[in-house]
C-alpha cells in the first residue's frame, strides 16, 4: 500500500510540473515583453516625479542614455536579460510558483482592491468551491437514491425516465440551460436575479445572504443537468450488484426489497460511487469557467474567464496552477480510495 | 469480449429503436448540411462578422413565423429588389420610373424605410419619391437632385425614412389627416389610417421617379427595404445578422469537428494501448506512465491557454481536442489488448514468426474494432459541446462562426436577460439535437458490444 500511495503521489508531482512548465511555455514570450514594459514603465514614472533628475543632463541624448542604463539596470537585477527558457529563470519562477508566490496582476484586482494574485485567487476560491460542492453534494443524493430506485426495478417506468432524462440531459450544455434558465427566470418570472455577483460590497453583514440567494439559480442548473447521469451510473452498478448470488439469497430468505436494495447493494456499489464522487468534484472545477461565465459567479472560474480575456498572465498561471492542484489532489484521492476499496489494484493486477 | 461479426452488428443495430433513431437524426444533419454548402456558399458566411454584410437586414427581429401565431401582426422586415420599370421619353425629358408595391398587412407600424439606389448619369436630374396609399391619397415624399456633373457619373445613394426633407413635406399635406402629426416620425405618418394614428393595412405603391433632361439616366441596384421588426425562418441578431445562415453552415462545422476529433483521438487511442498491451513490460508501463500524465492535465484550461496563445483556427483546434481525446480510449484498448494477447490464435501467430505490425493489425486491432465505432459515436458529443464552450467563451475562429459563436454573441448583448429567445433556443437545440444523435447510435452500439448492459 505504501509503494503504492508513493507512485501514485510521485506521478501526480510530475504531472503537476509537467502542467507548470507547459503553462510557462506557453505564455512566457509574451510574459517578458509585459514584464519588460512594466519596468520601462516604471522606471519613466520615478524620474518624472523627481524633476531634478531631469534637469541636471545637458542634452537629451544624455539624458535618453540615464534612463535606458537604468532600465537595463533593473531589468537585470530582476533576471529578465536573460530569455524565460532560460533554466535558471524557469527553475526560479517555478519554486516561486510553487510556493505560492504568483506576484502581482496587471490588470485585474480583488473585491478589497489588492493585485496581489495569491489574494485575488484566495478571495474567489471558497465560492467557487460553495457553488460546487452544495451542487455536487446535491447531486450525489438524489442520483444515488434516483438510481437505486432505478436499478432495483429495471424496465420499470421509474427506469426508463431516469435512463432516457440521464442520456438526453448529457447532451446538453450546462451553460446553454443556464442561459435559458437566465431567461425564464429573470425575464419572463422575474423571481431570480440575472447577474450571480451580489450588488453589495462584500463587507456587508447581509452579504452572505445575497450571495446564497444569487447562488439558486446556478445551483439549480447544475443539479438538473447533473443529476440524470449520476442516477444513470448508479444504476447501472446496482443492476450488477442485484444479480449477485448474495443478494438473491437475501431475497429467497425473505428480506424486504427496500432494505436489501438501500443497505445491502448500495453499500457494495460504494467503491465506484465514492471514486466517481471524487473525479467528479474536480471535473467541475473545470467546468466551472463556462458556467460562471454565463451566471457571473465571482469566482475561479469567472477570474480565469477575465485573466483570458485582458491577458492577465499572471493570473492565468496561479489559477491553472490551483485548479490542476485540486484537479490532481481529487484525482489522486479518487486512486487511493479505489485502492482502498478494490485491493487488485493496489498489486497492479 | 467476444468476437461479433460485422453482419450481426448490423443486424442487431437495425433491430434497436434507439440506434434507428440516432441514425435518423444524423441522416437529417447531413442533409442540412449538404443544403448550407451547396446553397450558401462559404464566401458568403465568412462575411458572418462583417457588419457591413448585413446592413439592408434588421435588428434583433423576430422570425416571421411568429405571426402565425398571433393576433396582433408585427411587420415583416421586406427587403423589395425587383421594382416595376416604365421608361417614358417627352421631347427633351427623359423620366425612367420604379415602382415598388407593398403589401401591409400588419397590426403595428414599420421601424423605417430605406430607399437605395445606384445612377448612372450626366447633368443634374432630379430624384421624386412619392407614395399610393390603399385609400388612394398620394404622398409626395421627397424630390431633390443629384450633384452636378458634367461627364458620366455613377452615385450611389439611400434615402431614409428619418430625412429632413420627408417630414417637411408631409407637414406640408397634413392637410390629408384628422389629427397633428407634429411629433411623428414619416412612417408613422405614411401608413397611418386618417382618422387616428394607427396603421392603414393594404397595397402601398412606392414610386421613384428620376428625370433627367437631354441626357440618359439609368436606376440601378434599386431597392426598398421596409424595416419591420420580424424576418426570415430564424430572425436576426443584434448585429442584423440572419440566424438561419448562422445555423446552417453552423451544421457542417459541427458534424466535422465531433467527426475529426471523435475519429482521429479513437485511432490515436486504439493504436497507442493495442501497443502498449502488446509489447508489455517496460513499454507497457512507460507508456501508461504517459498516458497517465495527460490524463491527469486539466483539459479546460489547457485548451484555453492553447487557443489563446497559439491560434484559435478551427483547424488547430481540433488538434487540440485530440490531444486529449484518446486517453480514456488508450486505457481500455491496452485492457482489452491484453486479453486478447493470451488467446491461442496470437501465440500461434507468433511461433509462426509473423511480424508484430502484422499481428496487431491482423489480429488484435479486428477484435476491437466494434468497440472503437461505439467510442466514436460517444465521443462525437464531447467534441461538440468542448468546441462549443470554448466558442461561447469567445476562443472560437471568427472566420468560421459555430453554433457556440452564436450563443456568445447572445450572451456578450445580454440575449437571456433581454428575452431575445429566437437567438438562444435555436443554436443549443441544435448542439444538443446533434449531440444526441451520436449519443444514441453509441449507445445502441455500446449494447451491441457490451451485452452485459443490454438488460
Amino acid at each position: 500500500m505504501k509503494r503504492y500511495v508513493a507512485t501514485r503521489l510521485a506521478t501526480m508531482f510530475g504531472v503537476l510540473m509537467i502542467t507548470l512548465l507547459i503553462t510557462i511555455a506557453l505564455v512566457g514570450s509574451n510574459m517578458d515583453t509585459i514584464l519588460k514594459q512594466g519596468v520601462v514603465f516604471q522606471v519613466r514614472a520615478e524620474i518624472t516625479e523627481n524633476p531634478g533628475i531631469a534637469e541636471s543632463f545637458s542634452s537629451v541624448e544624455e539624458f535618453e542614455m540615464f534612463v535606458q542604463s537604468q532600465i537595463d539596470q533593473r531589468v537585470k537585477s530582476l533576471g529578465l536579460d536573460e530569455p524565460w527558457y532560460s533554466p535558471q529563470r524557469i527553475g526560479i519562477t517555478m519554486y516561486k510558483i510553487l510556493l505560492l508566490d504568483f506576484g502581482h496582476a496587471t490588470f485585474l484586482t480583488s473585491d478589497s482592491g489588492s493585485s496581489d494574485v495569491k489574494e485575488i485567487i484566495f478571495e474567489k476560491l471558497p465560492r467557487t468551491i460553495l457553488l460546487f460542492t452544495t451542487a455536487t453534494i446535491i447531486i450525489s443524493i438524489i442520483g444515488i437514491f434516483l438510481g437505486a430506485l432505478a436499478g432495483s426495478k429495471v424496465g420499470s417506468v421509474v427506469d426508463r425516465i431516469t435512463s432516457s432524462f440521464a442520456i438526453i440531459s448529457s447532451s446538453f450544455p450546462v451553460w446553454w440551460i443556464g442561459m435559458l434558465m437566465i431567461f425564464v427566470f429573470s425575464f419572463m418570472y422575474q423571481i431570480f436575479p440575472a447577474r450571480a455577483t451580489p450588488d453589495i460590497p462584500s463587507s456587508e453583514p447581509g452579504y452572505f445572504l445575497a450571495l446564497l440567494y444569487h447562488m439558486a439559480l446556478p445551483l439549480i442548473t447544475i443539479v438538473m443537468i447533473g443529476f440524470g447521469s449520476w442516477a444513470y451510473l448508479v444504476r447501472n452498478f446496482m443492476v450488477g450488484i442485484m444479480q449477485e448470488d448474495f443478494i438473491l439469497a437475501k431475497k429467497t430468505i425473505g428480506i424486504k426489497q427496500k432494505k436489501i436494495v438501500y443497505t445491502h447493494a448500495l453499500k457494495n456499489a460504494a467503491p465506484p460511487i465514492v471514486t466517481i464522487l471524487a473525479l467528479s468534484l474536480s471535473g467541475s472545477l473545470g467546468g466551472a469557467i463556462i458556467t460562471e461565465a454565463v451566471f457571473d459567479w465571482p469566482g475561479m472560474g469567472r477570474l480565469y474567464f477575465e485573466a483570458i480575456t485582458v491577458m492577465d498572465l499572471p493570473v492565468i498561471i496561479g489559477a491553472t496552477y490551483i485548479l490542476t492542484v485540486f484537479f490532481l489532489i481529487s484525482i489522486f484521492v479518487a486512486d487511493l480510495l479505489y485502492g482502498y476499496f478494490d485491493p487488485r489494484v493496489r498489486t497492479g493486477q | 469480449m467476444s468476437s461479433i461479426s460485422p453482419q450481426e452488428i448490423k443486424q442487431e443495430f437495425i433491430r434497436s429503436k434507439i440506434g434507428i433513431a440516432g441514425i435518423s437524426i444524423l441522416i437529417i444533419l447531413v442533409s442540412i448540411s449538404l443544403i448550407a454548402i451547396t446553397v450558401i456558399p462559404v464566401e458568403t458566411f465568412q462575411e458572418w462578422n462583417n457588419p457591413g454584410n448585413w446592413i439592408s437586414y434588421p435588428k434583433v427581429a423576430v422570425p416571421a413565423w411568429v405571426n402565425y401565431f398571433q393576433s396582433e401582426k408585427i411587420p415583416e422586415h421586406q427587403i423589395l429588389d425587383s421594382p416595376v420599370i416604365s421608361n417614358r421619353v417627352q421631347g427633351e425629358i427623359i423620366q425612367t420610373s420604379h415602382q415598388f408595391g407593398v403589401n401591409y398587412q400588419y397590426d403595428d407600424f414599420p421601424n423605417d424605410f430605406i430607399y437605395e439606389f445606384t445612377s448612372a448619369y450626366s447633368n443634374s436630374p432630379l430624384i421624386q419619391m412619392s407614395v399610393i396609399r390603399p385609400d388612394g391619397i398620394t404622398l409626395d415624399l421627397i424630390s431633390s437632385s443629384l450633384p452636378y456633373s458634367e461627364n458620366l457619373a455613377i452615385h450611389q445613394e439611400r434615402i431614409f425614412s428619418t430625412d429632413e426633407m420627408i417630414k417637411k413635406n408631409l407637414f406640408l399635406q397634413s392637410e390629408h389627416y384628422r389629427f397633428s402629426i407634429q411629433s411623428l416620425s414619416s412612417e408613422d405618418i405614411i401608413f397611418s389610417q386618417i382618422e387616428q394614428n394607427v396603421p392603414l393595412k393594404g397595397k402601398y405603391v412606392f414610386i421613384i421617379n428620376a428625370i433627367s433632361i437631354n441626357s440618359k439616366i439609368e436606376l440601378t441596384e434599386s431597392k426598398l427595404i421596409i424595416g419591420g421588426k420580424a424576418f426570415g425562418v430564424m430572425g436576426t441578431d443584434e448585429l442584423r445578422r440572419d440566424l438561419a445562415i448562422g445555423l446552417l453552415w453552423g451544421t457542417p462545422l459541427a458534424l466535422f469537428i465531433g467527426l475529426v476529433v471523435a475519429i482521429a483521438s479513437v485511432i490515436m487511442g486504439l493504436l497507442y494501448g493495442v501497443y502498449a498491451g502488446f509489447k508489455g513490460k517496460k513499454t507497457d508501463e512507460a507508456m501508461m506512465r504517459f498516458n497517465d500524465v495527460i490524463y491527469a492535465l486539466p483539459a479546460l484550461p489547457f485548451l484555453i491557454i492553447l487557443s489563446v496563445t497559439i491560434s484559435n483556427s478551427i483547424f488547430l483546434m481540433v488538434g487540440f481536442l485530440m490531444i486529449f481525446g484518446w486517453v480514456g480510449i488508450a486505457k481500455v484498448s491496452r485492457s482489452m489488448s491484453l486479453q486478447i494477447k493470451t488467446r491461442g490464435y496470437v501465440d500461434a501467430a507468433n511461433m509462426m514468426g509473423q511480424k508484430n505490425s502484422k499481428i496487431i493489425l491482423k489480429h488484435i486491432l479486428p477484435q476491437l474494432l466494434p468497440y472503437a465505432f461505439a467510442s466514436i459515436a460517444i465521443s462525437v458529443p464531447a467534441a461538440i459541446t468542448t468546441e462549443a464552450g470554448l466558442s461561447f467563451l469567445g476562443l472560437g475562429d471568427p472566420s468560421f462562426p459555430t453554433w457556440g459563436q452564436i450563443l456568445h454573441d447572445a450572451n456578450t448583448f445580454g440575449a437571456a436577460a433581454r428575452g431575445l429567445w429566437w437567438w438562444i433556443m435555436p443554436p443549443g437545440v441544435m448542439i444538443a439535437i446533434t449531440g444526441l444523435a451520436f449519443v444514441f447510435i453509441g449507445n445502441a452500439l455500446d449494447a451491441i458490444v457490451n451485452p452485459k448492459l443490454k438488460r
